[in-house]
């Protein structure tokens, strides 16, 4: 599998660490009930088909990335700074 | 034996080898196969099973029969093809699987016993009993079923691996790929071109036709000139593209020294590559299949295509009286190739009954054979057809039941191929694997003509997909024509076996005894007969094994399907796979600055992650560890000791938000540290569970210096980066990694501000430099930092100066230590110091552990967020039912506890459910003279004072222990303030 990393490119996998489902992107606040800390520490949806990522470059720029991929096929749908990503949706 | 004329072989290079000890003589250019058919030796190894004498059946990488022993020693290599390996001048070969000698194999009982031998025998007949299978049938069994055998030696021969990057790939070098290969490098891409052979040109080289108005392996030789002088063309020989994977990259193994006697040491036998192609395409051409009847795999048997190679690429005739068996076109060119080297043709066998074509030889049209004879190599075979039944003599049989397109790697992403009737084989299915252009053959375009515009097609295809332009149309005439086939699989209404699969023995009769037996899907049947199961995976037998099954359960094939296609498509060795990745090239080494230094005072080192630290540094007279060990517990606690502490990490934070980002990742507070302080802190996952524990320094208002532990550097580091780039963007803090920057040594013991006051040139004494605190020091005129810290519960300092001074640095401290009476202290050592002052490491913090278990829920901050705090509030988590860190002292001093040991309730049976907790850390304190450990124990805040049994099942030991606070020395901290 191959990754391109917004800031080196197309790289392969094995410069990354996965990092989890998208969702750890939004943090429950210290107000948060603990339902809402459950769901978020351990539901997750199991599609078939496109789902969210975090990766790290670990082995490269060390950036985060927040990689859309397709869980059939295998397939980098898309890729973002997670910083990036985070900043945008505010 | 060799033809005098023709061939692609120097016969000016005759070259010396050996099979099975005997001496022959082959040419440059030959194979052991060919080498061998030309010296008339036509037995070449017995059958995994039944021990059946078996010849070469092709000219392949798909060989089934011919597999031999290549090589002596702890180098010897089994179940290489002979139909692959290349001579070389002392090549030593040895035939496999047969006792005592090839010509005179006792286990060919086995065939003897075949009626009671059939698919599954072993699943119904080693049933009872139980214990019987392990210890006598399987052992049985396995010596007389098999294959090749390793040395039992290591491997001493060298692998390597590599990657290479490329915008297309093309996979095979016969005409398609040529063609393929050509168009996409005029059109400015960069190409690779990887071949499995020695000699690229695929089939041209075993063919009589011309392309473009020249023979077709001089066409291939000068393409493959002319791809050899452009700067963006990689030609890779032997290399075998072996597996289709995500994201267009390709796994390939390259033979780099399997055809060379005297291979240089440096040199690999063989590089596993992985290719990263933007575009690929498959022209791995197609592989001829055999025809199922009776005995039809005697030496002698081969496939026609293969025969007319042998005659046409390397000038040798596999018999003197040939005889030909087909259902298609393609087999009368073997007849006719064959004619024209004057070879004898004893009969022309056509299943079809309106077969075209015509010969100066015997032509049986709608005939069948129905049997062969010969106990080590064919003597005849018979033929019966609407004339009645004739007896021929011949000495090789060449069969033809159609060709299969290698379409192998369009399946190992879950594609399935697709029947093309036209053809009577599966062709592979619609962009199966993304960026993968089948082409020739591969493809189902069974003609020179075809292959050359579909090589030439996918190049286009490739280069528009690349947004390169493509070049003017140039490809060459060739034959065209010629495929016509009948599908016909096997031999009917005869008696005896009909093989299917050559290399696992699997007859027609043993696929119906699974339909019998209700095996009846394609995956069942596979599993029960092992048909395709050999290391040829069935490249000749798996489409045969279907239309078996197709006919028995009346579903026609496309709709019976094919079994799995994995990677990889040749066997790959797991030596090529795990090159490097053994002895000291498992994993990096990481030595610390002191390295050199502690091993000239003679000290063993341990691994802590990837570092390499000292366990301990003996001195003369002491004679175990531990007696090095309980004397530099008594040093540090007595004069002073040095220790390189340089492997924890350390992680330089900076920014306005420094203070806020830790307060965000610490459960403790750190805005309100004073620069020129120090503060240990806590960090926990977001599930409330403690990651990591470590001091943070404050350098100034905007910079601090954070340590983790050794183990979790790497993880930390990873976690930081993780908070400030996913979680917290809106804070401006940056965090590098400086571990391998500083050198950094523990100074530890009531000598210690001696030792360092006659070494830094800034006042330390407590009034200056009180506990908790770090500044800037200079050391011999070097800046260094300075923090007066403590993990022995000591006076304590760490001093850290700049990597490149490290290993002055320590042997200058080591030599003042000694002579205040102290010295250099190990690994073993600080943690029996540790333990006694119950300070934590990862035996603690294994990730299970939460603050309210290690007695730090106050540390947990109230005034803010923190990862982790939210979840440190669940219920579960705090209270009497979890398991609480305590110490722990045997009631007999002297006695042993041992880490790993759980706990029990006294009077309670050391089961699992009467489990009350475990032990982490144990040592020896020479200080209280007595084992001291660390544990968790189920609410063992309340339990101090209580007695419980400590059990290690696995070491067969059993304790009574006392519990107690986990700080055993000095509880007031009155040393560390000295």
């Amino acid at each position: 599998m191959r990754i391109t990393c917004p800031l080196c490119g197309d790289r392969d996998l094995r410069e990354f660490t996965y990092g989890g489902a998208a969702v750890y992107m939004d943090r429950p606040g210290a107000d948060a009930d603990l339902d809402a800390l459950d769901a978020y520490l351990h539901l997750r949806d199991n599609p078939a088909g496109p789902t969210e990522e975090l990766w790290s470059h670990d082995m490269g720029c060390r950036a985060w990335l927040k990689v859309r991929r397709d869980t059939v096929t295998h397939e980098i749908l898309g890729t973002a700074l997670a910083a990036e990503a985070k900043r945008g949706a505010g | 034996m060799r033809l005098d004329t023709g061939g692609l072989i120097d016969r000016d290079a005759p070259l010396r080898f050996r099979f099975d000890g005997k001496g022959h003589a082959g040419l440059k250019g030959d194979t052991l196969a060919s080498a061998l058919l030309a010296n008339g030796v036509r037995l070449m190894g017995r059958s995994f099973k039944y021990h059946r004498p078996r010849g070469v059946m092709t000219a392949g990488s798909e060989e089934p029969n011919a597999l031999v022993q290549i090589g002596a020693g702890d180098q010897v290599a089994p179940n290489i093809r002979a139909t692959q390996q290349e001579i070389y001048d002392g090549l030593t070969a040895t035939s496999q699987n047969r006792w005592p000698s090839l010509r005179t194999d006792l286990l060919a009982v086995n065939d003897w016993l075949s009626p009671f031998l059939g698919a599954g025998f072993y699943y119904k007949t080693f049933m009872w009993p139980r214990s019987f299978w392990e210890k006598l049938y399987e052992p049985v069994i396995r010596r007389a079923a098999g294959l090749g055998a390793l040395s039992g030696a290591t491997d001493t021969a060298r692998y390597d691996k590599a990657f290479a990057h490329c915008d297309v790939l093309v996979i095979g070098a016969g005409p398609a790929g040529l063609m393929a290969a050509l168009t996409a490098a005029r059109g400015g891409a960069d190409v690779i071109l990887a071949d499995e052979d020695f000699r690229p040109g695929g089939r041209l080289n075993a063919e009589r036709e011309e392309v473009g108005g020249l023979p077709g392996h001089l066409w291939a030789e000068e393409t493959i000139r002319t791809l050899a002088e452009m700067d963006n063309v990689r030609i890779m020989r032997r290399t075998t593209v072996t597996g289709a994977y995500d994201g267009g990259t390709y796994g390939a193994l390259e033979r780099v020294g399997e055809h060379v006697g005297d291979l240089p040491d440096a040199a690999p036998v063989q590089t596993f590559w992985r290719i990263a192609a933007r575009r690929a395409i498959l022209a791995a051409g197609a592989t001829e299949r055999p025809i199922a009847f009776p005995d039809n795999d005697r030496p002698g048997v081969m496939l026609a295509g293969a025969v007319r190679a042998y005659a046409n690429r390397w000038a040798v005739a596999p018999g003197k009286r040939i005889a030909i068996f087909g259902n298609n076109d393609d087999a009368w060119r073997t007849a006719r190739d064959l004619a024209a080297a004057g070879v004898e043709i004893a009969a022309m066998i056509d299943t079809r009954a309106d077969a075209a074509g015509t010969g100066d030889f015997p032509v049986h049209r709608g005939a069948v054979v129905t049997g062969t004879r010969g106990r080590l190599g064919l003597t005849g075979l018979s033929v019966e057809g609407a004339g009645g039944r004739e007896e021929i003599a011949a000495d090789t049989l060449a069969v033809s039941g159609g060709w299969n397109p290698a379409v192998h790697l369009t399946c190992h992403m879950n594609g399935r191929p697709v029947w093309d009737a036209a053809i009577a084989a599966f062709v592979p299915a619609e962009n199966a694997v993304p960026g993968l252009l089948p082409a020739g053959a591969a493809a189902g375009r069974m003609t020179t003509a075809a292959a050359l515009a579909s090589g030439d097609a996918a190049a286009r295809t490739a280069l528009e997909a690349l947004g390169a332009a493509a070049p003017t149309p140039d490809v060459p005439q060739a034959e065209d024509g010629g495929t016509a086939i009948t599908p016909f699989w096997h031999v009917t209404g005869t008696r005896g076996r009909a093989w299917l699969d050559f290399q696992n023995d699997v007859t027609v009769k043993d696929v119906k005894l699974a339909h019998q037996e209700n095996f009846r899907s394609v995956e069942h049947m596979k599993r029960y007969t092992t048909l395709g199961m050999a290391t040829d995976q069935g490249k000749l037998s798996n489409i045969g094994a279907l239309a078996v099954l197709s006919e028995l359960t009346g579903r026609p094939i496309p709709e019976t399907g094919t079994t799995t296609f994995r990677p990889p498509y040749t066997p790959v060795r797991i030596g090529a796979l795990g090159a490097h990745a053994r002895g000291s090239g498992f994993a990096p080494q990481r030595y610390t600055t002191s390295h050199e230094a502690s091993r000239a005072r003679g000290a063993p080192f341990i691994e802590a992650g990837l570092w390499y630290r000292p366990s301990y540094f003996p001195r003369p007279g002491e004679t175990t560890w531990r007696e090095s060990c309980d004397r530099e517990v008594r040093m540090v606690r007595d004069s002073v000791g040095v220790a390189d502490v340089s492997t924890l990490g350390k992680i330089d934070i900076q920014g306005p938000d420094a203070a806020a980002f830790l307060d965000f990742v610490y459960a403790n507070t750190f805005s309100t540290l004073k620069p020129g302080r120090v503060r240990y802190g806590i960090m926990l996952r977001e599930d409330g569970h403690v990651m990591d524990d470590g001091t943070t320094a404050r350098l100034d208002d905007h910079r601090f210096l954070m340590t983790t532990t050794t183990a979790a550097a790497g993880q930390v580091m990873r976690h930081l980066e993780y908070v400030q780039q996913v979680l917290r963007p809106d804070l401006d803090v940056q965090t590098l990694s400086v571990t391998d920057h500083w050198a950094q040594f523990a100074v530890a013991g009531p000598k210690a501000r001696d030792l360092l006051d006659s070494l830094v040139d800034e006042d330390i004494a407590d009034a200056a430099f009180p506990f908790m605190s770090c500044g800037p020091v200079t050391v011999a005129g070097v800046a260094g930092r300075l923090f007066r810290i403590s993990f022995s519960g000591e006076l304590a300092y760490e001093i850290a100066v700049p990597a490149r001074y490290g290993d002055a640095l320590f042997r200058a401290l080591v030599t003042r230590a000694e002579s205040l009476e102290g010295g250099a202290y190990g690994m073993e050592a600080l943690n029996v110091l540790r333990i006694e002052k119950g300070f934590l490491t990862h035996a603690e913090l294994h990730g299970r552990t939460t603050p309210f278990d290690l007695g730090m829920a106050r540390m947990v901050s109230g005034a803010k967020d923190c990862i982790g705090k939210l979840a440190t509030t669940r219920p579960g988590l705090n209270g009497p039912e979890r398991e609480q860190l305590v110490g722990l002292k045997p009631v007999a001093a002297g006695a042993e506890i041992l880490p790993g040991a759980h706990l029990f309730s006294e009077g309670a049976e050391a089961v699992r459910v009467n489990d009350q907790g475990y032990v982490t850390s144990a040592g020896f304190s020479p200080t209280l003279n007595t084992t001291l450990a660390l544990g968790f124990l189920r609410d063992g805040r309340a339990r101090h004072g209580e007695t419980i049994r400590m059990v290690d099942h696995l070491r067969g030991v059993e304790t009574a222990c006392t519990v107690c606070p986990p700080v055993f020395f000095d509880p007031e901290g009155s040393r560390v303030r000295g």
